[in-house]
């Protein structure tokens, strides 16, 4: 590492270190703080002070001891070794430092995000003699069984392949020579970028397929699209944590960059034990193989915390440039905000709402503004990638107008609104039908009729009619009592509770319900509706609704969640026919 | 050689400022030594230039700003370690209490304690039996949780407590066990009644009290939890024990911090509580847990009591945001005398899936937990409506709903406090409950687990 310069420290106070004779620092430049060599960053510059975020403990730092700057921003490292790693919010590998430092994380110690010494056997697809732009392929390394890793030309590269071999190599071994305007340039597979600036596509398409998650209330009522952004706010307990999970398990994405930003350990435990043992259905291989986690949990350095979502989010363009659809989650983006509030705090800086900086709302907008789908770079820009990005928020006492939640709300495209009560009485996911929204629906509805059904969308809007009507009547019934309302209002609440109970409601714990195909949310729809039609015809044929009520179909109907074979689903309509025959037969 | 800094350069609240100091770190101990020759401890909260920042854990009254000494230790709040802290009892700065409590130190450690590394964790699944019905059956407890009590001033949170620590077990093991007991501002009586209970029965001596009482120093309070942690972390990592840590109570921790916050004239967050006690509280309840290839384990329970009830007050609710779940405690529930009164629609064990099921608990355990949730939750709303429109314009299907939530309340969550029922006992009482219910109502369940169960205990006339 080149130490070119050196500061002094003048004051300490927590994550905060302010170190003069720094006036050669440029802001967002990596230093190192004492002789410990704690990892910092500059976040702000006044004549030669420079305000340093240390991203580790500050503990028995002081005075006058040195500052080295490094002349570099924040940077990743990108190339084969990202998949299935686990990471702190700086990019340090967890596992690594288990095996240096044990149990607890321990300061000052430099491990290196890739492994340096693991061969790689990389596949050079570009030959001598290709004339080759930032972006284009020269080969690739199969990563894992899920993951072809293209090694992509850098930025700022462009000229043509003097040589390109096959064959194992370690990421710093050069694999590739390019001539170049500027002379020869070596390349590796490896590459670095600031985690801060968003790497470069060449333009952004408007999103036009869904990105399937298996769960019906999302993908059938709220659906989030393959680039789009979302967002999951809640008081604690009303289930962020296990949708983000389950996103991360069955969203149709290539790849799944997963941030825990700020909370529970276990919670990033739990993944780490039961991701591997996970298999993808389409693939057949474990979940693991296609997924990059970060950890900075609650209790680890809050700087390296405001660090987190940006590493993770430019690892997840770096796949996306492959032309990957990638998915990322962030758990949660409210301890972020925390996490740069407290930075604003020590800087004295000026506190807008609740004490969030002024800045607060255009550095929410920019994180994610850096999803979409894009047509990648590439001199033949032939290929798409897309970044989905998910954001769980967590105001205090579940209150929406809380700063980062509104800050959020005017980003995304997607609001799934958790609700205590529905959590309450344990109805999962607890994602409210009447406050919730997406604004893909008019992008995805071509897609959407054409490959699931005709008249997906027809249902989709019958059925949240029906929804509506329930909490309408449901008033009534609070009122004047149940004896009030006619029998096909009372069809119509029975309907919403089918609705509800057997569709909406879904187990994440539960072998089969943990996650529905589109096509079989599809039918369970239909089916419930075809109930509905039939049960309206019946009724109009002077039906009593209390036999309605207590027909045996219900509990088959009730089933179909837990029913894999969806030709049995299909199977169920029949059975509606035949049970209503034989009540009117006799 | 350290050195003396004679008088104080500005005292406010809780801190002093000290200046023309040399070296001194961020986070370090300081020896204040007052005219009358007493000894005051502090810690620098903040360092720039030649003046350091202190806290004064005994609090500034009676500091003279002209001849105090101030001394810098070099090195952070210590505890002082061995196996014989168990049945001993310590002060909030985790000093011996008297003569008796000493003992000689095997190892020291710095009580902010060091992050556990995620990959170091090894997810908590052990069921815990805590011979409580609200707890097993519907808010599962397993080793190396972390689940708060969230109760209010004049709720039994403390019966409630001494009855899990004295209960608890886990199936079919006997192994080292130990409970750290950390007050926090409570009364001389409360932290009276935990130690008889201990005593009475014989868990005194596998004990390590860690006490800070309400005519103790405040800010000292911000160091006991840390000082509770770091002999639970000792017990727990290196010594193979199971640790049971009680920390009450949290909201008297979370005061002191405010103190010391509003004395630094920081920008207050919610209610005048500091924007980083997110952060400040998952130092303390993230210290819980297990480590792979480790025997010991740290279960912790925090007891707070919430301000006016108000579960959205910042410290239940950041509590609530670190913790895996929480009790929570209902006040007209103890007026309905159901004792305890555990509010079992939003209590929650987070963790409590991995801990049950076939060879954990039963195979039904999931499902009929499920279903008591959602028919008890039916079963309040009926209860409210009944309230506006009279018992008798309920359905018949409501009306059953009606008794289920009084049955449940009356005969599940309540039962006395040395009634210690086994998961098994637990579970079958939650059948029994269910089956006033038709069978087809029982969505929730698997249509095995309703054969298998749901008939041994539904009435023959009924079927
Ligand atoms: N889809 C679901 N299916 C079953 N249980 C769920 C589901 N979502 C949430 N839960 C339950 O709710 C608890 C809290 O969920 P979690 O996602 O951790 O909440 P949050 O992150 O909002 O605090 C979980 O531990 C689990 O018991
Ligand atoms: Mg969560």
């Amino acid at each position: 590492m080149n130490d070119n310069k050196t500061g002094k420290i003048e004051k300490v106070a927590g994550p905060l270190v302010v170190a003069n004779n720094m006036s050669g620092a440029r802001m967002y430049d990596v230093v190192h703080v004492s002789d410990k060599r704690l990892m910092g960053e500059v976040i702000e510059l006044k004549g030669d002070l420079a305000s340093i975020q240390v991203y580790e403990e500050t503990g028995g730092i002081g005075v006058g001891e040195p500052v080295y700057t490094t002349g570099e921003s924040l940077t990743v490292e990108l190339g084969p070794g990202l998949m299935e790693a686990i990471y702190d919010g700086t990019q340090r590998p967890l596992d690594t430092l288990y095996e240096k430092a044990g149990d607890f994380i321990t300061r000052g110690l430099r491990v290196t995000a890739l492994d340096r010494e693991k061969k790689w056997k990389f596949e050079a697809t570009a030959e001598q003699g290709d004339a080759v732009h930032t972006g284009d392929f020269l080969g690739y390394v199969e990563e894992t069984p899920l993951i072809k890793h293209f090694i992509m030309v850098p930025e700022g590269i462009q000229g043509t392949i003097k040589s390109i071999k096959s064959g194992e190599f370690t990421i710093e071994k050069t694999i590739a020579v390019v001539e170049t305007d500027n002379g020869d340039k070596d390349l590796t597979m490896m590459q670095k970028w600031p985690v801060r600036k968003p790497r470069p596509f060449c333009k952004k398409l408007a999103p036009r397929e869904p990105l399937y998650t298996g769960q019906r209330v999302i993908d059938t009522f709220f659906p989030i699209a393959k680039g789009g952004t979302a967002c999951v706010p809640g008081p604690f307990g009303s289930g962020k944590t296990v949708i983000q999970h389950q996103l991360a398990k069955w969203a149709h994405a290539e790849v799944i960059v997963y941030i825990g930003c700020g909370e529970r350990g276990n919670e990033m435990t739990d993944v780490l034990l039961e991701f591997p043992e996970l298999i993808d259905p389409t693939t057949g291989q474990p979940l693991m193989k296609r997924t990059v986690l970060i950890a900075n949990t609650s209790n680890m350095p809050v700087a390296a915390r405001e660090a987190s979502v940006y590493t993770g989010i430019t690892i997840a363009e770096y796949f996306r440039d492959m032309g990957y659809s990638v998915a990322l989650m962030a758990d949660s983006t409210s301890r972020w905000a925390e996490a740069m509030r407290e930075m604003s705090g020590r800087l004295e800086e000026m506190p807008g709402e609740e004490g969030y900086p002024a800045y607060l709302g255009s550095r929410i907008a920019s994180f994610y503004e850096r999803a979409g789908r894009v047509s990648c770079l590439s001199e033949k820009k032939d290929r798409v990638g897309a970044l989905s990005v998910i954001g769980a928020v967590s105001p205090p006492g579940g209150d929406l107008s809380d700063p980062v939640v509104q800050a959020t709300l005017r980003v995304v495209k997607v609001f799934w609104s958790l609700e205590s009560n529905l959590a309450y009485s344990r109805h999962f996911p607890a994602i409210s039908w009447l406050n919730s929204y997406s604004l893909y629906t008019d992008n995805l509805k071509e897609h959407i009729e054409e490959k699931v059904g005709e008249d997906f969308l027809n249902l989709q809007t019958e059925s949240m009619r029906i929804l509506e009507e329930e909490s309408e009547l449901e008033e009534v019934v609070r009122l004047v009592g149940i004896d009030a309302l006619s029998a096909s209002d009372r069809l119509t609440l029975l309907i919403a509770r089918l609705l509800r109970e057997d569709f909406l409601h879904q187990n994440a714990f539960h072998d089969v319900d943990t996650s529905t195909p589109i096509s079989k949310q599809y039918k369970m729809l239909k089916t419930i509706h075809y109930f509905n039609q039939q049960a309206k015809d019946y009724l109009n044929r002077g039906a009593d609704i209390n036999d309605i009520e207590n027909m045996d179909i219900l509990d088959k109907i009730a089933r179909m969640r837990y029913v894999k074979e969806e030709d049995q689903i299909e199977q169920i309509q029949n059975d509606i026919d035949s049970e209503i025959s034989s009540l009117t037969g006799e | 050689m350290q050195k003396d800094y004679k008088g104080i350069a500005n005292i406010s609240g809780p801190l002093m400022l000290v200046e023309n100091v040399e070296g001194v770190k961020f986070g370090e101990l300081a020896e204040i030594k007052l005219t009358d020759g007493t000894i005051r401890n502090g810690e620098v909260l903040e360092v720039q230039g030649n003046k350091a920042l202190v806290q004064v854990f005994e609090g500034t009254t009676g500091i003279d700003a002209q001849n105090t000494k101030t001394r810098f230790l070099g090195r952070g709040i210590e505890m002082y370690l061995s196996e014989d802290i168990l049945g001993k009892i310590f002060t909030g700065l985790g000093k011996p209490r008297s003569e008796n409590d000493r003992i000689i130190p095997e190892k020291k450690m710095d009580i902010s304690g060091a992050p556990i590394n995620p990959f170091a964790r090894d997810y908590p699944n052990e069921f815990i039996q805590t011979g409580i019905s609200a707890i097993d059956g519907l808010n599962t407890l397993v080793r190396g949780q972390k689940l708060p009590i969230f109760s209010g001033s004049g709720l039994p949170h403390n019966k409630l407590a001494a009855q899990i620590a004295r209960q608890s077990t886990v199936l079919g093991k006997e192994e080292d066990f130990a409970v750290v007991f950390v007050a926090m501002g409570i009364t001389f009586e409360e932290s009276q009644f935990f130690i008889e209970d201990f005593r009475s029965t014989g868990a005194l001596s596998r004990s390590v009290l860690v006490l800070n009482l309400a005519d103790d120093p405040a800010i000292e309070r911000i160091a006991t939890p840390r000082v509770g942690l770091t002999c639970a972390e000792y017990l727990a990592f290196e010594k193979d024990t199971h640790v049971l840590v009680i920390l009450t109570d949290m909201t008297n921790y979370c005061e002191a911090l405010r103190e010391v916050s509003a004395a630094r004239k920081e920008i207050p967050g919610r209610r005048g509580y500091p924007g980083y006690l997110y952060t400040d509280l998952a130092s303390i309840y993230e210290r819980a847990g297990k480590i792979k290839n480790k025997n010991g384990s740290i279960t912790l329970i925090p007891i707070l009591s919430m301000p006016e009830d108000d579960k959205t007050h910042p410290i239940p609710d950041l509590t609530g945001y670190i913790t895996e779940g929480q009790i929570i405690l209902s006040r007209s529930l103890n007026k309905k005398k159901v004792s305890p009164p555990i509010d079992a629609l939003p209590s929650l064990s987070r963790l409590k899936d991995k801990g049950i099921g076939e060879g954990k608990t039963r195979e039904d355990h999931a499902d009929l937990f499920n279903q008591l949730y959602a028919a008890y939750a039916r079963g309040k709303e009926v209860q409210e409506l009944a309230v506006i429109l009279g018992e008798a314009a309920l359905t018949d299907i409501d009306k059953i709903y009606y008794k289920f939530a009084e049955e449940f309340e009356s005969r599940y969550i309540s039962q006395d406090e040395y009634e210690n029922r086994s998961i098994e006992e637990t579970l079958d009482l939650g059948w029994e409950l269910l089956s006033i219910f038709p069978k087809d109502r029982l969505k929730r369940v698997r249509d095995e687990y309703l054969e298998k169960y749901f008939s041994k205990f539904k009435k023959e006339e009924d079927q």
